[in-house]
C-alpha cells in the first residue's frame, strides 16, 4: 500500500512507516471553520432567543385576551381589580402550556416561577407608586399654597380654605424635636459604637446584648414610658422636650446598633497599621477608623432620622398638638408633622383631611430627600466624578443636539 | 553588658488612651443605664398589674379599668392576628422581591431596585397608615366580602351578622378589620424583611451558582438549588424581624380598625384592638394604676418582640451565610 490516505479531518497525508509501508496513525488538531455554521443553535446565556421573546409576549397577550373573556364576558366578575388578577392566573397558565410545548417540566415549572417572581416585583413596584401617587394626588391642592409654608394654623378653623393657614408650626416642631433628639443620641449612640467595636470585653459584650434587645423596643412603649416618668410621675406638661426624650429613647438603639454594624466592617488592616505606625489608640479611632466609616455612619444617622421623623405614637403621647408655632422645648404643647397629619386624619373634616394630606406629601418630600442624601453619602469615594463632571455628562448631549 | 531581660509589656493604656478608653466605657454605660433602664422599668411598673390580676391579666377580654376587670387576652389576639395577615402579604412578597433583585432583575437596574426597597422601609408608618385607610380598605372589603361567600366554611373566614349573598350587601361589617389593618401593615414589613433576605441572596457563592447553571440547570432551578438552600437562615430571620415589627406597629392600626375588646378569630369583621393601639387609645384618661395596667400590657408586647427579635437573630448568625449579615 504506497497511497496516501488522506486523515479525514486536515486533508494531510498521514507519514508512512519505511518499515512495514503502512500509515502511521496520528493524532490531528481539527481545524476550524470559521464559516461553517454551528452544528446546533448556541443556547443563549443571557438574552432570550426570538422565539423565546415571542412565546412570552405572546402568553401574556393570549392570557389578557381570555382574562377579559373571562372576568368581563363570562363571569360575573367585572371590573379592573379582577381583570388584574386573573390576567396573572391566566396568563401564567399559557407561560406553563407554551413552556410544555417545546420542552418538559423542568422549562414549564422556570418558566412559571419566572412569571410569579416578575409579577411580585410588578405588585410591589406597583403598591410604592400607588402609595406616592395617591398621597400625592389628594394633597397637592392644599400643599401647592405659599402659606401652607409660612402660616401655622392658629385662628385657622378646620374649613377654612386653603389660602388660610399651613404647617409651618408643624415643620418648626419636627425640626425642634428631631434636633434634640439628634443631639442626645449621635455623641452617646456613635460613642457606644465606638466603645463596643474598639474597646471590647466582657463589658461590652452585656452593652451590646442589652442595645440589640433594645431595638425590639416598640415605639408607643417608648412613648409610654416618657409619659410615665416625665408627665405623670415628675408632673412636667407635655411638650416638645418631653417628645424629643421620646423619640431618643427610640432611635438610640437603633442609631447604636448600625453604627456599630459599619464599625465593624472597617477593616482591620488599616487599624492594625495605624497602630504599627506607632499611633496612640484614640488617634487611630479619630484618624483612621471614624473617618473610613463616615460614609456609612452618614448614612446610618440619616435613615435613622428619617425614621424618627414620621414616627407619631412616641409623639401622640408626649407632645400634644398646638395650632400655633412653639419654638421653645420646653413651652408646652408642640406640634409635629405627623401628629399633625394624624390628628387631621381624625378630625373627619374633608378639609382638614385634604390638608392633612398636603402635610403627608411634605413628609414623604423629606423622607425622600434624606433617603437621596444618605444614598450619595454612601457611595465609595474613589470612583465618584464630581458633581460639575456629572453635569457636564449630562447636559452634553444637549449641546450636541443644538 | 547589655541588660538582655525583656522589656515589660503591659496592655493597660497610658494617658490619652485611658481617657479614651473610660470615656469610651463611660458612655457605653451610660447607654446601657438609658436603654436598660426602660426595660427594667417597665418591668417594675408591669410588676403590681400582673401580681394583683395574676393569670387571669392573660386570660380576661375586658379592659374595663371601672369595674377593676382588665386583661389582654383580645388585645393579643388581635396583635397576632394582624401580625398574621401582614405575614401572610408580606413573606411571600418579601421573598419573590429579594429573589428577583438578586437573580432576575437586569444588572442595570438592579442598584436602582435595592434603593427602591429601602426608601419604602423608610416611608412613614403613617403615610401607609392614609394609603390603607383611604384607597385599600374600599377594596379589601370586597375582597373580604368574596372570601366570605367562597371561603366562609373556614372559621377565620366567617363573618356575624351579616348576610353575604343579599343584594346589597352591608360594607360597614367588613371594613376597619384585622385584615385591612394587616395589609398596611404589611406594606410596612415588607421592604424591611426583603431588605434582609436579599441581602442574603446576594453573598451566595458565585462558583454555586455558575456550577448549577454549567450542569444544565434552569434558572429556577439554580434558585431551588442553591440560592435558597444558601440563603434559608435569611428567610427566616428577615421574616421574624418583620414580624417583629409588625407585633409593634401601632399608627396605621389605631387609624384603620375600630377598637373592640373581644377575642376574635374572625379576622375579616369590623373591629380588633392591638396592644399597641389599646395604649395609644387610652393613656389619655388613665389613673395612675390604670397606667400600670398599660405599662404591663407594653411590657408583656415588648418581651414577645424581643422573643421574636431574638430568634431571628439566632437563626440569622447560625446559618451558613449569617457571617458578616446584619439586619
Amino acid at each position: 500500500m504506497t497511497t496516501m490516505t488522506p486523515s479525514p479531518t486536515t486533508g494531510t497525508p498521514d507519514p508512512i512507516d519505511p518499515a512495514t509501508g503502512t500509515a502511521v496513525p496520528q493524532t490531528h488538531l481539527p481545524a476550524y471553520d470559521d464559516d461553517a455554521p454551528p452544528p446546533l443553535p448556541r443556547p443563549g446565556l443571557g438574552k432570550p432567543s426570538p422565539d423565546e421573546r415571542f412565546a412570552l409576549i405572546g402568553s401574556w397577550v393570549a392570557g389578557a385576551a381570555l382574562a377579559w373573556l373571562l372576568t368581563q364576558r363570562l363571569l360575573p366578575l367585572a371590573g379592573l381589580p379582577w381583570f388584574l388578577i386573573s390576567w396573572f392566573v391566566v396568563g401564567l397558565v399559557v407561560t406553563g402550556v407554551t413552556a410544555g410545548i417545546t420542552g418538559g417540566m423542568t422549562e414549564v415549572k422556570d418558566r412559571v416561577a419566572a412569571g410569579v417572581i416578575t409579577g411580585a416585583a410588578l405588585v410591589t413596584g406597583a403598591a410604592l407608586v400607588s402609595t406616592v401617587v395617591f398621597v400625592t394626588m389628594r394633597g397637592w391642592r392644599a400643599a401647592l399654597n405659599l402659606n401652607f409654608y409660612t402660616s401655622d394654623m392658629s385662628g385657622v378653623g378646620p374649613k377654612d380654605n386653603f389660602d388660610k393657614g399651613g404647617i409651618l408650626h408643624a415643620i418648626t416642631g419636627s425640626g425642634i424635636e428631631l434636633g434634640i433628639a439628634l443631639l442626645i443620641t449621635l455623641p452617646l449612640g456613635i460613642g457606644t459604637a465606638v466603645f463596643m467595636t474598639e474597646v471590647g470585653g466582657k463589658f461590652a459584650t452585656v452593652v451590646r446584648t442589652v442595645v440589640e434587645a433594645m431595638t425590639a423596643l416598640p415605639s408607643i412603649v417608648a412613648g409610654l414610658f416618657i409619659y410615665t416618668v416625665l408627665i405623670v410621675a415628675l408632673g412636667f406638661p407635655r411638650s416638645g422636650l418631653a417628645a424629643s426624650l421620646a423619640i431618643a429613647v427610640m432611635m438610640l438603639p437603633i442609631i447604636a446598633r448600625a453604627a456599630d454594624v459599619v464599625l465593624r466592617v472597617v477593616p482591620g488592616g488599616l487599624r492594625e497599621a495605624s497602630l504599627a505606625l506607632g499611633s496612640s489608640r484614640w488617634r487611630t479611632v479619630w484618624h483612621v477608623v471614624l473617618p473610613t466609616a463616615r460614609p456609612g455612619l452618614a448614612t446610618a444617622v440619616i435613615l435613622g432620622i428619617a425614621r424618627g421623623v414620621g414616627e407619631t405614637s412616641p409623639v401622640l403621647l408626649t407632645s400634644g398638638a398646638a395650632a400655633f408655632t412653639v419654638t421653645g422645648p420646653t413651652d408646652g404643647v408642640m406640634n409635629s408633622l405627623p401628629l399633625f397629619i394624624y390628628t387631621n386624619v381624625r378630625s373627619g373634616e374633608p378639609q382638614a383631611i385634604a390638608r392633612a394630606f398636603g402635610a403627608a406629601t411634605v413628609l414623604l418630600a423629606l423622607v425622600l430627600v434624606l433617603f437621596v442624601v444618605a444614598r450619595l453619602l454612601a457611595r465609595p469615594r474613589g470612583n465618584r466624578p464630581t458633581l460639575r463632571a456629572r453635569l457636564a455628562g449630562a447636559l452634553a448631549p444637549n449641546r450636541a443636539a443644538r | 553588658m547589655a541588660d538582655v531581660r525583656p522589656r515589660k509589656l503591659s496592655r493597660r493604656s497610658t494617658g490619652a488612651d485611658a481617657v479614651f478608653e473610660h470615656g469610651a466605657r463611660a458612655v457605653g454605660a451610660s447607654v446601657l443605664v438609658i436603654t436598660g433602664g426602660v426595660g427594667v422599668f417597665l418591668a417594675w411598673q408591669a410588676y403590681p398589674t400582673l401580681k394583683r390580676y395574676g393569670l387571669s391579666f392573660f386570660t380576661e377580654s375586658q379592659w374595663a379599668p371601672d369595674q377593676d376587670v382588665i386583661g389582654i387576652a383580645a388585645v393579643l389576639t388581635g396583635t397576632v392576628s394582624v401580625a398574621l395577615v401582614a405575614m401572610t402579604f408580606a413573606f411571600p412578597l418579601s421573598v419573590l422581591v429579594a429573589l428577583y433583585i438578586s437573580e432576575y432583575a437586569p444588572a442595570r437596574i438592579r442598584s436602582t431596585l435595592v434603593s427602591l426597597v429601602d426608601l419604602m422601609a423608610a416611608v412613614p408608618s403613617i403615610v401607609y397608615g392614609l394609603w390603607g385607610f383611604f384607597l385599600i380598605m374600599p377594596y379589601a372589603a370586597e375582597l373580604a366580602l368574596w372570601l366570605q361567600r367562597n371561603f366562609g366554611w373556614l372559621p377565620f373566614f366567617k363573618v356575624e351578622n351579616t348576610d353575604p349573598d343579599a343584594a346589597v350587601w352591608d360594607t360597614s361589617r367588613y371594613v376597619a378589620s384585622a385584615f385591612c389593618a394587616g395589609i398596611a401593615v404589611a406594606m410596612m414589613v415588607m421592604p424591611m424583611a426583603c431588605a434582609v433576605m436579599r441581602q442574603v441572596f446576594s453573598q451566595t457563592p458565585q462558583g454555586e451558582k455558575e456550577a448549577a447553571l454549567a450542569l444544565g440547570a434552569t434558572r429556577w432551578g439554580m434558585v431551588t438549588s442553591v440560592v435558597l438552600p444558601f440563603g434559608r437562615g435569611g428567610v427566616i430571620g428577615g421574616t421574624m424581624l418583620g414580624l417583629g415589627r409588625a407585633l409593634g406597629e401601632t399608627i396605621a392600626v389605631v387609624l384603620i380598625v375600630s377598637p373592640a375588646f373581644e377575642i376574635k378569630p374572625r379576622i375579616l369583621e369590623v373591629g380588633t384592638s392591638t396592644v399597641s393601639s389599646l395604649i395609644a387609645g387610652r393613656f389619655g384618661e388613665a389613673s395612675t394604676s390604670q397606667l400600670s395596667a398599660l405599662l404591663a400590657a407594653g411590657f408583656v408586647l415588648f418581651v414577645i418582640t424581643l422573643i421574636v427579635n431574638t430568634l431571628a437573630a439566632v437563626v440569622v448568625n447560625r446559618s451558613r451565610s449569617g457571617a458578616g449579615t446584619d439586619a
